[in-house]
């Protein structure tokens, strides 16, 4: 009979092994579930991990890698230090969207103006501004009140949707796009466009602010003390009680700092890649993002890792769509199995597997 | 000599790296009331767990009533006539007395006929309980005698007690006594398990003294001196903690009519507390567990703040600040549960180092922790205080209780606190290391700090403390010179026996 | 704007059809927490349940067979949240998340196809006599069996939970698993029931969106209604009888705002359809106050 039995300390090999092994056992189960699909699995696995980088089409999907781990890096980053905290915000997709539509309206109240010095930044300020805002709703209402910010965070999304919906066909509507709904496009207008910087690496505003945030991300976790209560406040609330930490100040902190990193995801998005307020402007990053902050064990370079991973699956996924009809719910099926294989071996990382002697009563 | 009731041969369990039991043998007369003495890791849990079905052993026959007995789980245990209550209650605080009592028991009549019964079996043997009430809202004596009420009520042959008056007043264990020669002299055998020298010789007829999984001795405990069976116990001589006579100083410490609403449903609320405490004293509280001892920490270590004049350090207002800020000062405090609240389990000691060093060790600067100097630091307390562990790197729950218990308090006494106040210094901590802790404290307040110790351990009190006074329902009783006080004028400053008549003190 | 399209007999009755997914929800998370575990995959529940539901009654006629197999369908996947923080000691916030997740991943592979196809009829029940009294009996007595399924579970709860003794063990290991454990109760076991019939509930509610309130299939047609359910069990103290107020309320939310849309209000429709969402958020604001079970969401290991 198997038996779990705790180890004194957390295993620092399976720490980094248990990831590893989830993609793995994922590649191994998806395997199977595309060949059920009637699809060969080893070409599948090739299409979606291999072919977007050294494939024929990889000079178009390479660029696309950055594009799609940026947003999911930078609300990932946000996320990881609220997990850490044990504040769950997990309505980082309705972050996202108030960050994308407040960017958006600043971007479009200086239309037609052309100083991009000026206009630029303070949209940026204005995505972070919304998304931290959005994200202090379910802050306070858990500070002031005890509510549950998992659920509050949650419902925000729905909300968000349906205000990204009335901005795309009302207030931010394009007057000139013939009754069609969404707004102007962003990318195509020099003020407020947020192109690739490089060209050929899809290297925009949104993943050096990416790559920032991990290196910030890092040091304060390692370093400062800041990291240091989130960790401790995350692992024993109590003892961070008795230290000093302050609880009500870090949830608000955790959950305005990862609302302002997914609302700039938003707005990067929205003055690049995506180009436009629309109805079908969100496609998930915000909940993708608690696979790859989960995924890369919530430390930053994990995450990093893991968002590259997962931005390969988004895009091996369109590609196998393409070249073998696999269907995109496939895709994200196989990136929740993902996320299921870790939290399964993830506890080899606390607890030792035992072949225990037959007790025989 | 008693009819054997049950007799335990060769028992032997080992968990990996320890030896919890090793060949015990013994025997447990009907009616006998037999101690199982020991240190805290002798194995008398693992023990009686084995008896009651909760733990399998690796060899070794146990044999009831002339039968071969091997409860697979608690239940066949229960069915076989052996009743536990628990060290730690294993109650449900948010049910009723009448459903806590149903849980455990095999067969429950309808609730209504249950109530009745508890009512009745709590009158027969003086332990007054009403089943409606929610177990939450309970005192600690009472909650035992949920315990022991469910026990009764299934008449058992063996009824096991694991260190059950560690809750009680000297009143209340008087009271408990009297239950329990009640029980033996109706045939029920007791199990009782305790490492409290005095009260084992009050009340049993035999004993069985552990140490380190084995048996190492059996005596007739009212024949035998309490040091014999100390020395049998620990392995070696005592050392007792010398303590120099002392003028006090000025006051450091001042609390002022301190009131403070219970922090959640099951807590205390302080009710006007003031006393001082001079530099170079060790002030002792007593007082039964829940009545008040986590929140007057709490409010003096400043996770729970209160009005700001309500404590001050030399004069100065530090009710209203922050743990840091009083650090700043020179309050450090050590609260009674380590692994979760004086120090994070999954943390390494570096870390725990820095969880109270940051501002008296200067281990940050421009809020940048410089772990070279956290892990230097969390080195000397490891080599001040004998704490054994591989190194600072290792994870606090990687140590056992009575190192980590050390690591603790040396890590505040190594910040030189100009106020130090700890909550239960020696729980669970075996003898020599005790008297380590011990000996700390009164080196603390000779150097001349202030030093507040809230226990329940009474001989440990009036071992260390100057002056005394006991915590009943939140609010403190005046302080009393230690020197000179007797158990009774103790119990009657814990509040006497709670809601029962004081009348039956005896001792 | 013309509100005199709206029937009051019409919106009640509608009202008990619109909570009752969410009832149904509410009622298996309710066990499953009281059982001392937070299972967030609701969502991934209900829709794994409204697809399988679906596709069963759609090939083989029979609405009942569909909520059989939309049960089966919840359980199962329950089932794998079980195993990894049962068995695995997974962080119990995480795997529901990873859940839902993975439950709308299966749900829209599983429903590929079925797009835009009518759901095999259902119909009411009329209760003879009974339907037949005024004003009440088109709101109470004339729906479709499932309400009156969903009423039943509730009333079943309510009484297993106060009276039963496998209730009382179920509270208890919700309360404090250690000293359940101490006691002799298999925790795990235990929790593995309540897990299921959690799932198994969750599935039911879905397939009720998909097979009677819809009727049809669409990607992602729950939308939020397990979220809402997981808000309600926290709105009811974990109490069933204030679950089927929090139900109806919300019930009556949402079938208010849509008769609204249909009077043509002069508030844009997305405003409208944000209202059971905020109204959920203002209930969760104002009832924060109920006990949760004392290992609400804590890793069960039993050590020596």
């Amino acid at each position: 009979m198997l038996r779990l039995e705790k180890r004194p300390q957390p295993s620092q090999v399976w720490t980094y092994t248990t990831p590893l092994l989830a993609v793995a056992i994922t590649m191994v189960v998806g395997g199977i579930l595309f060949a059920a699909l009637g699809k060969d699995p080893l070409v599948a696995i090739r299409t979606i991990f291999w072919d977007p980088m050294f494939g024929q089409f990889a000079s178009y999907s390479l660029p696309q890698l950055l594009v799609k781990a940026g947003p999911l890096m930078l609300i990932a980053i946000g996320l990881s230090f609220g997990f850490r905290a044990g504040v769950w915000n997990i309505g980082a997709e309705g972050q996202y969207i108030i960050g994308a539509i407040c960017g958006a309206a600043v971007g479009l109240a200086f239309y037609p103006m052309e100083a991009r010095w000026l206009i630029f930044p303070l949209m940026i300020i204005a995505g972070f501004a919304g998304g931290m805002l959005w994200a202090l709703i379910p802050g306070f209402l858990r500070v002031r009140f005890g509510t549950n910010e998992i659920l509050v965070s949650l419902m925000l999304v729905y909300v968000a949707e349906q205000l990204l919906a009335s901005m795309s066909l009302g207030l931010l509507r394009n007057p000139e796009g013939m009754g069609f709904p969404g707004s102007r496009n962003l990318s195509q207008i020099t003020s407020s466009q947020n192109l690739e910087l490089i060209s050929g690496t899809g290297m925009h505003w949104g993943v050096v602010f990416a790559f920032i945030a991990v290196i910030f991300a890092y040091i304060a976790l390692s370093r400062h003390m800041f990291g240091f209560n989130v960790r401790l406040a995350g692992q024993s609330p109590k003892a961070a009680a008795f230290s000093g930490v302050n609880p009500k100040r870090l949830v608000l902190i955790c959950m305005g700092l990862s609302g302002a990193l997914a609302g700039a995801a938003g707005l990067f998005e929205v003055a690049g890649p995506s180009g436009q307020v629309s109805i079908d402007f969100n496609v998930g990053y915000g909940f993708t993002a608690i696979i790859v902050a989960f995924l890369g064990r919530l430390h930053p370079v994990g995450i990093l890792l893991a968002a590259l991973l997962m931005a390969l699956t988004y895009i091996g996924g369109e590609i196998a769509q393409l070249t073998l009809g696999l269907p995109g719910a496939a895709i994200q099926l196989f990136q929740g199995m993902l996320l299921f294989f870790l939290l399964a071996v993830d506890v080899l990382t606390n607890y030792r597997i035992v072949l225990a002697k037959s007790e025989a009563a | 000599m008693r009819e054997t009731l049950l007799e335990l041969d060769g028992l032997t369990k080992a968990y990996p790296g320890v030896v919890a039991n090793s060949d015990v043998s013994f025997q447990i007369g009907k009616g006998e009331v037999h101690a199982l003495l020991g240190e805290n890791g002798a194995g008398k849990s693992t023990l009686v767990k084995t008896i009651y079905g909760l733990v399998k052993p690796d060899s070794g026959t146990m044999t009831l009533e002339g039968k071969p007995f091997a409860p697979a789980e608690p239940r066949s245990a229960r069915a076989s006539g052996i009743a536990m209550v628990f060290q730690h209650f294993s109650l449900f605080d948010a049910l009723d007395v009448a459903e806590n009592i149903a849980l455990g028991m095999e067969n429950p009549p309808a609730m209504g006929d249950l109530a009745d019964r508890i009512r009745e079996v709590s009158e027969t043997y003086g332990l007054p309980l009403d089943p409606a009430r929610i177990v939450g809202d309970l005192s600690a004596g009472e909650r035992q005698r949920v315990e022991i009420i469910r026990c009764l009520l299934q008449d058992p042959k063996l009824l096991i007690m694991d260190e059950p008056t560690s809750v009680l007043t000297p009143q209340e264990v008087e009271i408990l006594f009297e239950t329990l020669r009640l029980l033996s002299s109706e045939g029920t055998a007791i199990l009782y398990i305790s490492h409290k020298l005095e009260e084992i010789r009050a009340l049993c007829e035999s004993a069985t003294i552990l140490r380190l999984g084995k048996v190492v001795g059996t005596c007739d405990p009212r024949e035998t001196s309490a040091r014999e069976m100390a020395e049998m116990m620990v392995g070696s001589t005592l050392h007792t903690p010398e303590r120099e006579a002392k003028d006090p100083g000025e006051v450091v410490l001042s609390i002022k009519s301190l009131s403070a609403p219970a922090p959640h449903r099951f807590g205390t609320a302080l009710k006007d507390i003031s006393i001082d405490v001079r530099a170079g004293e060790v002030l002792g509280i007593g007082g039964v567990a829940g009545n008040g001892q986590d929140e007057l920490v709490a409010a003096l270590s400043g996770e729970m703040r209160t009005g700001a004049g309500m404590v001050s350090l030399d004069g100065q207002s530090i009710g209203h600040l922050m743990p840091n800020a009083r650090r700043a000062l020179g309050l450090c405090a050590a609260p009674e549960e380590r692994n979760g609240h004086a120090a994070a389990p999954d943390m390494s000691l570096t870390e725990n180092a820095t969880l109270t060093g940051t501002v008296r060790m200067g281990l940050t600067k421009n809020g940048f922790v410089q772990w070279h100097k956290a892990r230097s630091f969390a080195e000397d307390v490891i080599k001040a205080f004998d704490v054994r562990t591989p190194g600072p790197e290792n994870a606090a729950r990687s140590l056992s209780g009575g190192n980590l218990q050390k690591f603790v308090i040396g890590r505040e006494i190594m910040q030189k606190p100009r106020v130090f106040v700890v909550n239960q210094p020696t729980w669970g901590v075996d003898a020599s290391a005790a008297a380590a802790i011990r000996q700390a404290l009164l080196d603390l307040a000779a150097d001349g700090a202030a030093v507040v110790v809230i226990s329940q351990d009474l001989d440990e009190l009036m071992e260390i403390s100057d002056r005394f006074a006991a915590l009943n329902g939140g609010a403190l009783s005046a302080p009393r010179p230690a020197q000179g006080l007797t158990v009774e004028e103790i119990g009657l400053m814990l509040g006497g026996a709670h809601d029962m008549e004081v009348a039956h003190v005896e001792a | 704007m013309d509100f005199s399209s709206i029937n009051p007999i019409l919106l009640l009755a509608s009202l008990m059809v619109a909570s009752t997914p969410i009832l149904l929800a509410a009622i298996g998370e309710l066990v499953v927490e009281r059982a001392g575990v937070l299972n967030l995959g609701v969502e991934g529940m209900m829709i794994t349940g409204a697809v399988c539901g679906f596709v069963v009654a759609y090939h083989s006629g029979s609405p009942w067979l569909g909520f059989v197999c939309a049960a089966l369908g919840g359980a199962g996947l329950s089932l794998l949240f079980a195993v990894l923080t049962q068995l695995l000691l997974s962080n119990q916030v995480a795997t529901g998340l990873a859940l839902t997740l993975f439950g709308l991943g299966l749900s829209a592979l599983i429903g590929q196809g079925y797009n835009g196809i009518k759901a095999p009829n259902f119909p009411d029940w009329d209760i003879p006599l009974l339907g037949d009294i005024p004003v009440i009996g088109p709101i109470v007595f004339q729906h479709d069996p499932m309400v009156y399924v969903g009423l039943l579970i509730v009333a079943a709860v309510w009484a297993f939970l106060k009276y039963s003794r496998a209730g009382l063990i179920l509270r208890a290991v919700g309360e404090n698993h250690d000293a359940a454990h101490a006691l002799g109760y298999n925790v795990i076991v235990i929790r593995f029931l309540a897990i299921a019939f959690g799932g198994a509930c969750a599935g039911l509610g879905g397939a009720y969106i998909s097979l009677v309130r819809v009727p049809q299939w669409t990607e992602g047609m729950t939308a939020g209604a397990g979220w809402i359910a997981l808000a309600i069990v926290v709105f009811a103290s974990w109490k069933p009888g204030r679950l089927l107020l929090g139900a109806y309320l919300f019930g009556g939310v949402t079938v208010l705002q849509l008769n609204l849309q249909a009077a043509g209000l002069a508030i844009p429709v997305e405003y409208l359809s944000m209202s059971p969402y905020l109204a959920t958020i203002i209930v969760l604001v104002i009832m924060s106050a109920g006990r949760a079970p004392g290992s609400l969401g804590k890793i069960f290991h039993a050590s020596r």
